[in-house]
């Protein structure tokens, strides 16, 4: 029961921070992939850091931070979609999209690794 | 025709109106803020998101894995998540007057809260640190490639859909 209970205000505090990033960047006139490059970093390093702390975390500190608010806060749907938007994007469209999807994933998993190994020093 | 703008699931109610305000140097002034989206909009987005994390997971809890096997749980999540996203949106941009809502509470909200990056992330680390780098490559480029097709899927569904209806 505490456990749904931390994933549900985990998930609404991340989509609220994810959400308040992209207006943010958009309001910078940036693209918006780039929102949802730095959450999808930033969660996934923060993740990566929880998994690397194993048990030595109360249980609902997972489902809250990891599942909950990291979950929420990082996205594959609008990776996804912003990647096949950027391909149908005129010239160069696909190389754009191509650049997003290697970026993410390259950043994205390095980040992973990074707080995991940061996380398991504690 | 102008092709169309790479175009967030995620992008706050309002902004592309002209911004007025486009100095990166600015001091952050409440007045300067350009459309900022009502209460409303941040309440719709905070409940689709409880939602949409609880229904990944409750998918997580029906169906657990091995740190060693594919994470069939996320791989389903994210790959279904990516289809209605690909369906709203045509959707939301195609109709005439869709309710201001719609897009952050099932977008933004559900969607963004239901699929999720850093799992994906952690448990591909967690594949290669297990000693199983087949299965993270394939886990990795598998979800890629699944979720870009269906995106375009979803698409692609949604101008069925519309075509359906005009018939």
């Amino acid at each position: 029961m505490l456990t749904w209970a931390a994933v549900l205000v985990g998930g609404a505090v991340g989509a609220l921070c994810r959400f308040t990033v992209n207006w943010l960047v958009e309001r910078r006139s940036r693209p918006a992939p780039w929102a949802t490059f730095a959450v999808n970093v930033v969660g996934s390093l923060v993740l990566g850091l929880l998994a690397g702390t194993g048990t030595a975390l109360p249980g609902w500190v997972g489902a809250l931070v990891g599942t909950g608010f990291c979950g929420a806060l990082t996205t594959y749907s609008t990776f996804g979609y912003e990647t096949v938007e950027l391909s149908r994007s005129g010239p160069g469209g696909r190389g754009r999209a191509a650049l997003n999807v290697l970026a993410t994933l390259v950043v994205g998993l390095a980040a992973a690794a990074l707080g995991w190994q940061l996380g398991n020093l504690t | 025709m102008n092709p169309p703008r790479p175009d967030g699931s995620d992008r706050p109610n309002g902004s592309n109106r002209p911004d007025e305000f486009d100095q990166p140097d600015e001091p952050d002034e409440p007045a300067a803020l350009p459309a900022r989206p009502g209460w409303d909009v941040f309440v719709a987005v905070a409940l689709g998101g409880a939602l949409g994390s609880a229904g990944r997971y409750g998918l997580v809890v029906l169906w657990p894995h091995a740190t060693t096997g594919v994470p069939w749980a996320t791989l389903v999540t994210n790959l279904s998540g990516c289809a209605l996203i690909g369906l709203l949106m045509r959707l939301v941009t195609t109709a005439a007057a869709p309710h201001r809502l719609v897009r952050p509470f099932l977008g933004t909200g559900i969607l963004g809260g239901f699929t999720t990056f850093s799992t994906y992330a952690v448990e591909t680390r967690g594949l290669f640190a297990a000693d199983r780098p087949g299965v993270a490559v394939g886990y990795l480029l598998g979800t890629l490639v699944g979720a870009l097709v269906a995106v375009r899927l979803g698409i692609r569904a949604a101008d069925l859909a519309r075509r359906g209806r005009r018939c």
